[in-house]
C-alpha cells in the first residue's frame, strides 16, 4: 500500500517482503517496514543483522532479490534516478574525499546534484556554518577529526535538501562528545521535517532520536513499535539492589515479597536482589522503610525501568552489541570474485 | 540538461576532483616522473652499450619510444588502484547514491590519469633530449606519435578500471597489474630488437600491441634506421593501424563492461 494514509500521514518509505541473498547467506529474509513522512525510524540490530543491506537497497546501491521498496513515493528499482535525487545518504564510514577541503567536498557534491556553480558554493558555505566547520572549511578533510568528518559527510548528504535521509550508524566510532553533538544535529533535522531512517547498534541512540523502531536480527524483523511499546514487551519496572553480605538476603526477601507483582529473583553469587514491582517511587519508599535497620548493608538500590538493551536481550537472546561472528554480513558480492 | 551534456558536466567535476589530489599530494607526481627518468638513465647507460643495433641509429633514439610506451602503460594502472581506493573508502557508494551520470566517475578517473600521463611523457621527453634522443620528423608526425601513445594508454586505463572494481584492494591491483604489464612491455621491441628473441617469443612480441605502439612511435618520431627492413609480421608493417585497432577493441569491450560493473558495485 504505497503512500497509503494512516491518520492523514503518508509513508515516505514503504518496504514489502524484501529478500536479499549473498551466495548461500540470506541477509534479508522478508523485511517489511514503513516510515511515516516527517518521522524518524530507528532500525536496530546487531552487526550482521541486515541493517546496512536494507539501507543499500533503499538508496539504490543494491538490488533486492525479492520484494519491493518505495522511497518518497518512487520505486527504488524502476525510478532509481528520481529516488537518488530525493534522498541523502550518510554511510557507515565517512565517505568524504580526504584530499579535498571541506568546502570542495560539498561544492563537488552540489555540482553532481547539478546545482549551478554559484548555488553549489552558497549551499556549501551554508552547511559548513550549520555543522560548525567554517574554521576548517579550507583544510583538506584528511586533517579532520572523526567527528568533523562525520559532520562533513552528513552535510554532503543534505546539499540537495533531501526529503528522506538515510543515516547508517551515524555515530559509530565517535567519542561521547561528538556523539552528543551529532545527536543534536540529527534531532534538529528531524524537527525540520526531514524523514529519517537511522540504523544503529546503540539502543540509547534510537531511544533518544527515533519515533518508532524496527528491530531486526538475522535478516528478519523481530519487533517493532515505539520505545515504550518495546519496553512494555519486556515488562515493567523492577526494584533492584545489591547487598554487601549475601547472608542478609533471605530476611530481606521475606520483608519485601509482599511488595512485588511477581516472585523476587535473588542471585546469591553477585549478592543481587531484583523483583518486578509497580507503583513507582512509593514502592521504593516503602521498600526502604521495610528494610529499615538493614540499609547499611545495601548499596545501589533503585527502581530500574527496562531499557532497550533489556528489550534486545529478551527478544534475541543476545545483547545488542554482541558481534555475531557466525553471521557477519558477507562482503557484498554484487561483483563476483571480489577479493578483500 | 541533455544526458550527454550531463555526463560531460559530471565527468568534468570528477576530473577536477582527481586532479586536485595530484596538486595536494605532490609525491605522486614526483614518483610518477622519477621512475621514468631512472629508466631512461639506466637503460641508456647500463644496457646501451650491450645491445646490438643496426648501424645508423643510437640507442637513445631506439630506447625513448620504448620507455614512453612502458611508462604510459604503467601510468594507466594508476586508474585501477585509484578506483579500488575510492571503493574502499566508500566514495563510490556516495557517488552511486547521487543522481549523477553512471559513467562520469570512470570517465573522470581515466581522463585525469591521461592528464598524469601527459606530464610523465613531457618529463621523459625532456630527459631523453638531454641524453641524446632526437625527433627527426615533422611536428605533425611527432604530435601524432605522442597522441598515439596517450590514446593507447587511455584504453588500457579502462581495462584497469574494471580490474580496480573487481579486485577492490589498491595494493592487490598494483601487484596484479605489474604481473601483466611487465611481461607485456618486456616481451616487446621496447628495449631490444626482436631479432634477438627466441622464435615463439618473437612471434608473441610481433603481435603484442606494445610492440606496435613502440614501432609506430619510432616511425612517427623518425627514430628508425632509414632503409632498414621492418620485420615481416603484419602488425609491425602497419603499426599505427594495428595499435588503433587494439585501442578501439579495448575501448569497445571495457568501457561498457566497466560502466556496467560500476553500476552494480558496492563497497565492502
Amino acid at each position: 500500500m504505497p503512500g497509503s494514509s494512516v491518520a492523514g500521514m503518508t509513508d515516505a518509505i514503504v518496504v514489502e517482503g524484501l529478500v536479499k541473498r549473498f551466495g548461500a547467506t540470506t541477509a534479508l529474509d522478508g523485511v517489511d517496514l514503513t516510515v511515516a513522512e516527517g518521522s524518524v525510524l530507528g532500525l536496530l540490530g546487531p552487526n550482521g543483522a541486515g541493517k546496512t543491506t536494507v539501507v543499500r537497497i533503499l538508496t539504490t546501491l543494491l538490488a533486492a532479490d525479492e520484494g519491493r521498496a518505495e522511497v518518497a513515493g518512487l520505486d527504488v528499482v524502476r525510478d532509481a534516478d528520481e529516488v537518488r535525487a530525493a534522498i541523502g545518504l550518510t554511510g557507515q564510514y565517512a565517505a568524504v574525499d580526504e584530499y579535498l577541503t571541506g568546502f570542495e567536498n560539498l561544492e563537488m557534491v552540489g555540482r553532481l546534484y547539478r546545482l549551478p556553480k554559484t548555488e553549489a558554493r552558497a549551499r556549501a558555505g551554508e552547511l559548513l556554518e550549520r555543522f560548525d566547520l567554517v574554521g576548517a572549511a579550507n583544510r583538506p578533510a584528511k586533517t579532520y577529526s572523526g567527528g568533523m568528518r562525520r559532520r562533513l559527510d552528513i552535510a554532503a548528504s543534505l546539499i540537495n535538501r533531501p526529503r528522506v535521509l538515510f543515516l547508517d550508524e551515524p555515530t559509530t566510532g565517535l567519542d561521547p562528545r561528538s556523539r552528543l553533538a551529532m545527536w543534536e544535529f540529527i534531532a534538529e533535522l528531524a524537527d525540520g521535517g526531514t524523514t529519517i531512517l537511522l540504523t544503529t547498534q546503540y539502543l540509547e541512540e534510537a531511544d533518544r532520536l527515533a519515533d518508532r523502531m524496527v528491530v531486526i536480527d538475522r535478516g528478519q524483523v523481530i519487533a517493532r513499535g515505539t520505545a515504550d511499546e518495546l519496553k512494555a514487551q519486556v515488562g515493567g519496572e523492577r526494584l533492584e539492589f545489591t547487598v554487601t553480605d549475601a547472608a542478609a538476603l533471605p530476611t530481606m526477601v521475606e520483608a519485601l515479597r509482599p511488595l512485588g507483582v511477581d516472585e523476587p529473583n535473588v542471585d546469591v553469587a553477585s549478592r543481587r536482589f531484583s523483583m518486578p514491582v509497580s507503583g513507582g517511587a512509593d514502592v521504593l519508599a516503602e521498600a526502604l522503610r521495610r528494610l529499615d535497620g538493614a540499609t547499611a548493608q545495601i548499596f545501589d538500590i533503585g527502581l530500574r525501568r527496562p531499557d532497550l538493551d533489556d528489550v534486545f536481550l529478551a527478544l534475541t537472546g543476545h545483547a545488542a552489541e554482541d558481534v555475531a561472528t557466525d553471521d557477519e554480513q558477507p562482503a557484498e558480492p554484487a561483483v563476483s570474485g571480489g577479493v578483500r | 540538461m541533455s544526458s550527454l551534456a550531463a555526463t560531460l558536466s559530471d565527468s568534468a567535476v570528477i576530473t577536477k576532483r582527481n586532479l586536485i589530489k595530484v596538486k595536494r599530494v605532490p609525491d605522486l607526481i614526483v614518483f610518477a616522473t622519477l621512475s621514468p627518468i631512472m629508466f631512461v638513465l639506466l637503460f641508456r647507460y647500463v644496457f646501451g652499450g650491450a645491445i646490438n643495433l643496426p648501424p645508423g641509429i643510437n640507442y637513445a633514439e631506439f630506447l625513448l619510444p620504448g620507455i614512453f610506451a612502458q611508462t604510459v602503460v604503467f601510468g594507466s594502472t594508476v586508474t585501477g588502484a585509484s578506483i579500488a581506493e575510492d571503493l574502499q573508502k566508500g566514495l563510490i557508494d556516495r557517488f552511486r547514491s547521487l543522481p549523477m551520470s553512471r559513467a562520469a566517475v570512470l570517465i573522470g578517473r581515466t581522463v585525469a590519469d591521461a592528464g598524469l600521463n601527459v606530464i610523465s611523457i613531457t618529463v621523459m621527453a625532456l630527459t631523453g633530449l638531454a641524453v641524446g634522443w632526437r625527433i627527426n620528423s615533422s611536428v605533425v608526425e611527432a604530435i601524432g606519435g605522442f597522441l598515439l601513445l596517450l590514446v593507447f594508454a587511455y584504453a588500457i586505463s579502462w581495462l584497469m578500471a574494471l580490474v580496480g572494481l573487481l579486485v577492490r584492494t589498491p595494493e592487490v591491483v598494483n601487484n596484479a597489474s605489474f604481473m601483466v604489464i611487465f611481461p607485456l612491455t618486456f616481451a616487446s621491441n621496447a628495449f631490444v630488437p626482436l631479432e634477438s628473441f627466441p622464435s615463439v617469443l618473437q612471434t608473441f612480441a610481433e603481435w603484442n600491441p606494445v610492440s606496435t605502439v613502440v614501432q609506430a612511435a619510432r616511425e612517427l618520431f623518425g627514430n628508425t634506421v632509414p632503409g632498414a627492413p621492418v620485420p615481416e609480421a603484419w602488425p609491425l608493417q602497419h603499426p599505427a593501424l594495428y595499435t588503433l585497432l587494439w585501442t578501439a577493441i579495448i575501448l569497445a569491450v571495457f568501457v561498457p563492461l566497466s560502466v556496467r560493473t560500476y553500476r552494480r558495485t558496492a563497497a565492502r
